[in-house]
């Protein structure tokens, strides 16, 4: 007899207690019981679960920290501090001589006496350098500047690489090909000789109309963006391109042709946002590359010119006189690697958390 | 394989051209050429500068004038000095070439070793503060490190002599050159070790009964070479253009610091020469570098 | 139960990750016996690979075995340390994986790979341990030894590192050989020849062999008992024959209902609705509840117990209680 397949040898009634059982228990579970059993994890967007990994990683976030806090300071400061980056120190009118190479937080002879009368005078917090400049002010100033080149410097940078990149890589062939091999002869130059170089050349031959914006800045600086222009993008646009060269061949690509979707259309939608992680990542370390390199150069002296200060001619400056006011050295480092260290912390956090690649 | 060597050789050789003749041509962009022709110059110096380099003639043959006589070995002379510069090449580079390998030396051994112990014992405390201090270096800039370890121990502790003629003491600007290079391999090879382990092949042989000291030496850390050698090509770069400040910080008369006082004393037939010698090394440098990394990786011995 | 070679028994193997514990293996036991051929079968997330990882421990970083026991000849694997189990592993019980592409070490040759598996567990040194290799590689139907030896990896197709890699496997001719998926990345074709292989090998040496797997058809041809996962837990065992012709459990009904019929074309295929379970917060009752149509009020609360369907077929569905409980009420 067929027994619902269940020999009638061991019958199910001697293996358990069925009397635990009711009618009940065997009804059917409905859809929505069988739903809510079926916990499935919250779903986030690609950004969302991205930002959430960044902000669990401590590092990172304390580099966020430590940049705003910078940024928030070279913003306020100017305000605070009545001193201007150039500004010759004088009381009442008269130019201060013995205000050279003040210790942090102290006074001249002619400031105290002023103090002394009843006169309000704000400290000097890194104290003055040898030309009787207050410090703080142009460590400030030249932080400001370090960042704006090296900000900028990664925005040119990722403009050209990104577009040269992109046609490269959508155009593919025999363009491609020619496009790569300039790349690539570019790349082998050694870029820093190329860079001391050109900046030594650019630094005689520009002349900009007087009082234009780009004269404000000073040949060293327009000569500097020319020459990041020139030589840096090459890694941003070998990324881009095999980025596009990835995505092109994938399947989703593909699906979208099929249904139709125009180029501009698959280039927004699909390679644009998978794009924009490796972008956002290889842009972020790009800054405190750029930052380095400004600096390295503004050591030699090829950098920005006085009397803009830059951090790393006022390390260089600090090198005359480094045994009697050590502090004037130290100061300026401590930012460079403060910038340098919290940009690059911060790149590695913004890699671990959205690039997908990562196995994790 | 062959073809892959020539082909190589032959980017380098045109690389090399490449640089030749941007360098040449950037130095005469400069107003009044290399050899400040603006200034007022006796009749006699003008003579022999025409004569030495073919001034009177068009500028693309001077280039080649020019490159005849780099193969030549005559690398023109000085305009601050009037010294031969292949003699100045000869003196200083010696003394470069010596701090740029002990730092090259320094960087890989030791950042391979750090690296992979940071792997090893990872998120224990020998990784924590290998990784502390490696992020940290790679921050802080060569130029800094120097001034910094010059002011406290030659200037403040005076425990390690300043550099001079008679007495050469490497330590201080080897550890200055290095200390980048090193941190940069340091977590380069952390990286490349931990992703070696995580390889399906480390599996097998942990299946295979393979002890745990076996797998990490023998069959990871073979893999894990590999980014460590092609990051080597970079890094002479930087050990070559980082040895120019190290060098003047220190006051070794490297070619690095030659190259430095050239720029700053507008001395373009040396600044001209020197970069091409520099280029040229590290054009060379990338080179064996890249037909290293072919040999030692199997896979692409038969490409 | 002294005859039995490999007895586990209510394995509990957990990954600690950032988002949490996942019980990849929830409460599985059974018994090996020598010259067995056990087939584990379950879909990806099953816990069929990771109960063979915990066999051999080798899981990955967070993994660990957090509760049963697994005895080896009487000796709780378990609790050994790191240097008995690799006097353990490749010697008693070896392992082959699924992608023999990236299972070779890419800067060795064969016989360095081949020779050092010979060396760890056996006296045979040099000329000795290389004749080995020789006759390993032959056993394996690897001809022109000597020059393959000689070769790297890269060189070799994907069914050649296969057998490169049964052949390293039975150097030592282990006890068990666990294989986790060794044909899924090869072609249809090759597939055939290494379950051959794997057939005539089994027969010669008498090893046990586990055999874990996706493919239902793979399991059909070679394995003596069969053992279906789902959700880290056992769904069904019992003999291929049991298991193929007389199903008792859903997810297993459903599994063999969605093999597409080559001889019935017009039949609509049958998927089993659903997406594979979330390991990190597992159901109070059965795992398969979601997606099972006959689910009922105590699959949702309740783990069904493991009901002896027959001497060698055994099914944890509470269909079969069902079964019984309406036949005891008379309906």
């Amino acid at each position: 007899m067929e027994n619902n397949g269940l020999p009638k040898k061991n019958p199910l009634s001697l293996q358990l207690d069925l009397s635990k059982f009711s009618q009940e228990s065997f009804a059917p579970a409905t859809d929505e019981e069988k739903r809510q059993q079926d916990v499935m994890s919250k779903s986030t967007t690609f950004f969302r679960d991205g930002m959430r990994k960044l902000f669990k990683n401590p590092l990172a976030v304390i580099s966020l920290i430590l940049l705003a806090a910078i940024l928030l300071t070279i913003i306020i400061a100017p305000m605070v501090v009545p001193y201007s980056y150039e500004e010759i120190l004088s009381v009442n009118g008269k130019r201060d001589k013995g205000a050279k190479n003040l210790a942090p937080f102290t006074y001249s002879q002619m400031e105290q006496k002023y103090i002394d009368q009843g006169g309000e005078r704000f400290p000097h917090i890194f104290g003055t350098d040898e030309q009787c400049r207050d410090y703080f002010i142009r460590v400030v100033y030249a932080t400001r500047i370090s960042l704006f080149i090296g900000f900028f410097a990664s925005i040119i940078v990722l403009i050209i690489g990104m577009l040269y990149g992109s046609i490269s890589g959508y155009m593919g062939g025999r363009a491609d090909l020619i496009m790569m091999r300039v790349v690539d002869v570019i790349y082998s130059l050694p870029d820093m000789l190329m860079i001391i170089l050109l900046q030594v050349v650019l630094n005689e031959r520009l002349q900009f109309p007087a009082g234009s914006f780009l004269s404000r800045m000073g040949t060293s600086m327009v000569s500097l963006f020319i020459v990041f222009g020139l030589l840096y993008w090459v890694g941003m646009a070998r990324l881009i391109r095999g980025q596009i060269l990835s995505i092109k061949e994938n399947e989703y690509v593909l699906a979208a042709r099929s249904i139709g979707a125009k180029p501009g259309r698959i280039i927004r939608k699909h390679i644009i946002p998978n794009c924009l992680s490796v972008i956002v990542i290889s842009s972020a370390l790009q800054i405190p590359s750029a930052t380095f390199t400004e600096s390295f150069l503004s050591f030699v002296g090829i950098g920005v010119k006085a009397p803009m200060p830059s951090l790393g001619s006022l390390a260089n400056a600090a090198r005359e006189g480094l045994q009697s006011y050590p502090y004037k050295l130290v100061f300026p480092a401590i930012v460079i690697c403060l910038i340098v260290l919290s940009l690059n912390l911060l790149g590695d956090g913004l890699r671990d958390a959205f690039d997908p690649k990562l196995k994790r | 394989m062959g073809k892959y060597i020539i082909k190589r050789v032959l980017l380098a050789v045109l690389t090399v051209f490449v640089i030749c003749a941007i360098t040449f041509f950037l130095m005469h962009a400069v107003p009044g050429g290399p050899f400040n022709r603006e200034k007022a110059l006796s009749e006699a110096t003008v003579a022999a500068l025409n004569a030495r380099y073919n001034l009177d003639k068009p500028l693309g043959e001077q280039f080649l004038l020019y490159l005849r006589n780099l193969l030549h070995g005559d690398f023109g002379v000085s305009l601050k000095n009037g010294r031969e510069i292949k003699a100045i090449i000869g003196e200083s580079f010696p003394i470069s070439a010596r701090l740029g390998i002990s730092a090259m030396l320094v960087a890989l051994v030791l950042g391979t070793v750090l690296g992979s112990t940071a792997a090893l014992m990872r998120n224990r405390l020998p990784d924590r503060l290998i990784v502390f201090f490696s992020t940290l270096f790679t921050a802080v800039p060569s130029f800094i490190l120097a001034t910094m370890l010059l002011l406290i121990f030659c200037i403040e502790l005076q425990w390690v002599p300043v550099w001079s003629a008679t007495s050469h003491n490497y330590l201080l600007p080897v550890i200055a050159l290095s200390a980048y290079p090193m941190a940069y391999i340091t977590r380069l090879s952390k990286t490349s070790m931990l992703d070696a382990l995580s390889q399906d092949y480390i599996r097998t042989a942990r299946a295979k009964g393979v002890s745990k000291f076996k797998m990490i030496f023998k069959h990871a850390l073979r893999n894990s070479l590999i980014p460590v050698i092609t990051y080597a090509g970079p890094q002479i770069a930087y050990i070559i253009t980082g040895s120019m400040v190290i060098e003047t910080i220190f006051t070794v008369g490297g070619l690095g610091s030659k190259f430095v006082s050239a720029i700053t004393n507008r001395d373009y037939t040396l600044i001209m020469a020197t970069t091409i010698f520099l280029a040229a090394l590290m054009v060379a440098a990338n080179l064996i570098c890249d037909l290293l990394y072919k040999l030692v990786d199997p896979r692409i011995k038969y490409d | 139960m002294s005859e039995c070679l490999l007895s586990v028994q209510d394995l509990h193997t957990s990954f600690f990750t950032d988002a949490g514990e996942v019980q990849a293996v929830n409460g599985v036991s059974f018994d090996l016996n020598p010259g067995e051929i056990l087939g584990i079968v379950g879909e990806s997330g099953s816990g069929k690979s990771v109960t063979a990882y915990s066999i051999m421990q080798i899981l990955a970083g967070t993994g660990r075995i957090t509760g049963g026991r697994i005895l080896f000849k009487g000796q709780d694997l378990s609790k050994w340390s790191e240097k008995q189990m690799q006097g353990f592993r490749g010697k008693n019980c070896s392992m082959i994986f699924q992608d023999p592409m990236t299972s070779l070490n890419p800067v060795f040759t064969i016989g360095d790979q081949m020779r050092e598996a010979v060396v760890l567990h056996t006296d045979r040194r040099g000329a000795a341990a290389d004749a080995r290799v020789k006759e390993l590689l032959e056993l394996v139907g690897i001809n022109e030894p000597e020059k393959r030896m000689k070769q790297y990896p890269f060189e070799h197709s994907g069914g050649m590192r296969q057998r490169v890699m049964i052949a390293m496997a039975l150097a030592c001719e282990p006890d068990i050989l666990i294989a986790d998926e060794p044909t899924t990345a090869l072609d249809v074709t090759i597939q055939a020849q290494i379950l051959e292989l794997m057939q005539s090998l089994q027969k010669k040496m008498g090893m046990a062999v586990i055999l874990v797997t996706h493919d239902l058809g793979v399991i059909a041809d070679m394995c003596d008992n069969i053992i279906v996962m789902y959700g880290g837990r056992i769904c069904e065992r019992g003999t291929a024959r049991e298991i193929f012709y007389n199903p008792k459990h859903e997810y297993t009904k459903g599994l063999l209902r969605s093999i597409p019929n080559v001889n019935n074309m017009k039949k609509k295929l049958v998927p089993i609705a659903g997406t594979p379970i979330n390991m990190l917060n597992l159901p109070k009752g059965c795992a398969f509840c979601p997606r099972c149509d006959s689910a009922m009020k105590i699959c949702l609360a309740q783990v069904p117990e493991e009901i002896m369907i027959s001497e060698d077929h055994k099914a944890s569905c509470w269909m079969n209680v069902r079964a019984a409980y309406e036949e005891v009420i008379g309906k």
